[in-house]
């Protein structure tokens, strides 16, 4: 199954993924603005585009030599610099994984896994939702447990990271009929049936990203 | 975190009247920064003449506009810190996300705590028994103790 090299996850892969990450949510800052228009405050676009590109200029001048330093960084400028509620949220994220994985110099796919479940929960636990809420975790969640799978099959770092990013677009997609439970979302009510979670949408470009480095490295 | 661990060495003896206790600081962080600047005016002027509290505000985002600053929560809780304690009061979403996730990592001064309480109504009593010297214990009870003060 494992046909392909398999890319360890250290410092400089992490550094490629924030950069990647930086550039797809400058791309697509407009549409997740837009996602963000009519049931949240028209703001997660511009924010996570001005958080990420300040980590990647921040991280970069000063990059750090091990996975967790890079992920440990690149938390605490989100959470300094992107304004939104994404900022804690995205930066417990990271800093939580970062610390999981502590001084390693690279890892595999599956203490990659570990560290993305720690920061996942860190998520869960700050902004008290759960799945079906319509938020990053209706991504976040359904990417750990295809990790899982891709996981126990056997599969390469590339392909655990391609079943995350899958099951993240599909989690994302699927929170449209649902209703918001958390957020300035869950004031509107039944009113916010029917649109794609902004967040869930930028947790799976986010994974899509993480697949899109681990693929460029094993090429 | 019980947040009184300093009490007995007051870091800093500013903003408290001679020869009181020193006083619990207080954070108000607003998405506006125009709003928090308004309720610290407010709890400040219902407090009463000669008590100068420590309270400050954190409104706005990064760029200034609507939003949350970290930087400005973190300097904001640094100014009014006594070594007695630090009771932030924030209004919404990414406010209240930010002061725990700053919580979470201890980059806030010892002693802070988030105090769930009614943004305007829980900063004038905070301020209020703040300025009596109280501990923060008490500045959090009287804060939270707004949100059964009914108005019908």
């Amino acid at each position: 199954m494992n046909a392909l090299p398999d890319a360890p996850v250290d410092a400089s892969f992490l550094l490629r993924w924030l950069d990647t990450s930086a550039t797809v949510l400058d791309r697509e800052a407009n549409r997740l603005t837009l996602l963000d228009s009519p049931i949240g405050d028209a703001d997660h676009g511009t924010n996570m585009r001005r958080g990420f590109i300040a980590a990647r200029t921040a991280v970069g001048q000063e990059p750090p030599d091990t996975p967790g330093g890079v992920l440990t960084a690149i938390g605490r400028h989100l959470i300094s610099t992107v304004g939104g509620a994404s900022g804690p949220l995205y930066g417990t994220l990271l800093r939580r994984a970062g610390k999981q994985l502590g001084d390693e110099p690279a890892v595999g796919a599956e203490r990659l896994r570990d560290a993305l479940r720690a920061g996942v929960d860190g998520v869960a636990q700050l902004g008290g939702a759960a799945a079906g809420d319509k938020t990053m975790l209706d991504a976040l969640l359904p990417a750990l447990d295809a990790m899982d799978t891709a996981l126990a099959g056997g599969g390469s770092t590339t392909e655990v990271l391609d079943a995350a990013a899958k099951a993240a677009a599909e989690g994302a997609e699927a929170t449209t009929p649902l209703r918001a439970r958390k957020g300035r979302a869950s004031y509107l009510g039944d009113r916010s049936i029917g649109h794609q979670d902004p967040g869930a949408t930028s947790s799976a470009l986010l994974v899509a990203a993480l697949a899109d480095t681990a693929r460029e490295a094993s090429a | 975190m019980t947040g009184t661990a300093t009490q007995q060495e007051p870091v800093d003896p500013g903003g408290t009247t001679a020869g009181t206790n020193p006083m619990v600081g207080v954070v108000l962080v607003s998405h506006s920064a125009a709003a928090a600047n308004a309720v610290a005016e407010l709890a400040k002027a219902l407090t009463g003449g000669g008590v100068d509290v420590p309270v400050a505000p954190a409104g706005g985002g990064p760029d200034g506009g609507l939003g949350t600053s970290s930087d400005l929560i973190a300097a904001a809780a640094r100014s009014v810190d006594r070594g007695v304690g630090v009771a932030i009061l924030a209004d919404l979403g990414s406010a209240v996300l930010t002061v725990k996730a700053l919580l979470a990592d201890d980059e806030l001064p010892a002693g802070t705590r988030l105090v769930d309480a009614p943004f305007l109504e829980g900063a004038v009593a905070a301020v209020v028994t703040s300025s009596t010297g109280a501990a923060i214990d008490a500045v959090e009870a009287a804060a939270g103790e707004a949100y059964t003060y009914r108005k019908l």
